[in-house]
């Protein structure tokens, strides 16, 4: 991995950071770069509850706070940034609004890198908003100040169109923090990681591939 | 939240009548269904802190149930419900969840606007 200075992080939803990148926030962090997670909502529309449910509508953002904060300690993250708003309206904030929210953030921590989804190519409404508001922040700096701009995509024809992806980490050294991570959310995530536990145990090449690569795609600007 | 008790449910929808309140009702497929399954066709619908007043409210069905809720000069009403809870804060939260735990229609009244 390219040494950088700073890296900021930008999702809308609490797990969001856990399965696409947080191996390579793992892997920054341990090689000193400091990294600040930005994350825009608590997720209060998760529609994961607990089965039995152990959560409410009403609940679920309180639950999912303390999810959030313990999922960032065990990345080693001490700069986590809730910016309140909320699950499912991202795209329908005013978008002026938005990117100066992105942009205060960049003006102040000045990162070297930004991760955050690939717009058009991550599926929810609030991952597309929050990767459009990156991209209009960004555009808006001089491009010698411009960060470098990593995006996660995982949309059905994402390798179609942006082609195969031209970052992969292998993260392998910080696995058993990112599982932490992803066990972190637990509202979300027991379930899933239910069905991975016998996998894991017999070291599924698929599922181990999956974890152990992450793949990013650099944001390319669209000809002027 | 548990299994909905219906006559437990039809008391609190009962103290709520004839006052204001604050609503929240939705309806969801997950923002993952037409990811999941492209042929499928998503649709919900989201309020939150409607005010409203109604004159009396439903609830009716055997498991899952339907409520219903009688305004002035209108309705509103929710189907799939099988869960509920009356919480700390006297909130009534009526959920339905499908057969993995799932959200997929949320009916909440309360006094106060949810935050």
């Amino acid at each position: 991995m390219e040494k950088e200075k700073q890296v900021l992080v930008v999702f809308p939803h609490p797990d969001d950071e856990a399965f696409g990148v947080s191996g390579t926030i793992a892997s920054y962090i341990e090689s000193g770069t400091p990294v600040t997670y930005a994350c825009l909502t608590l997720g209060e529309m998760g529609r994961n509850l607990g089965n039995p449910p152990f959560a409410t509508r009403e609940s679920l953002p309180k639950i999912r706070k303390k999810e959030l904060q313990d999922a960032a300690d065990s990345l080693g993250i001490t700069d986590v940034r809730m910016l309140g708003l909320r699950d499912k309206t991202v795209e329908f904030e005013d978008d002026g609004e938005l990117t100066d929210r992105i942009s205060s953030l960049i003006q102040e921590l000045t990162p070297s890198l930004i991760i955050t989804f690939y717009p058009g190519y991550s599926v929810h409404p609030d991952h597309e908003a929050t990767a459009r508001a990156v991209v209009r922040a960004v555009e808006a700096l001089p491009v010698n100040q411009q960060p470098k701009l990593q995006c996660v995509a995982f949309s059905n024809n994402c390798v179609a169109e942006l082609g195969e992806p031209d970052i992969i980490h292998d993260i392998t050294p910080v696995q058993d923090k990112k599982i932490a991570a992803m066990k972190a959310h637990r509202s979300q995530t027991e379930a899933m990681l239910a069905t991975w536990a016998e996998k894991l145990e017999v070291e599924d090449p698929e599922l181990l591939g999956w974890i152990q690569k992450e793949r990013l795609w650099t944001y390319q600007w669209p000809e002027k | 939240m548990k299994p909905i008790e219906r006559d437990e449910v039809q008391r609190a929808i009962d103290t709520f009548a004839k006052r204001d309140v604050f609503l929240h009702l939705e309806t969801t497929n997950g923002a993952y269904a037409s990811h999941h399954d492209e042929s499928f066709f998503s649709a919900g619908a989201y309020i939150r802190n409607a005010k409203v007043q109604y004159e009396h409210g439903k609830i009716v069905g055997d498991d899952p149930y339907r409520v219903g809720l009688k305004l002035e000069i209108g309705w509103v009403y929710a189907e799939g419900l099988n869960h509920f809870e009356i919480d700390e804060q006297g909130r009534l939260l009526l959920a339905g969840l499908d057969s993995t735990g799932k959200l997929a229609v949320a009916l909440q009244i309360s006094l106060q606007p949810f935050e």
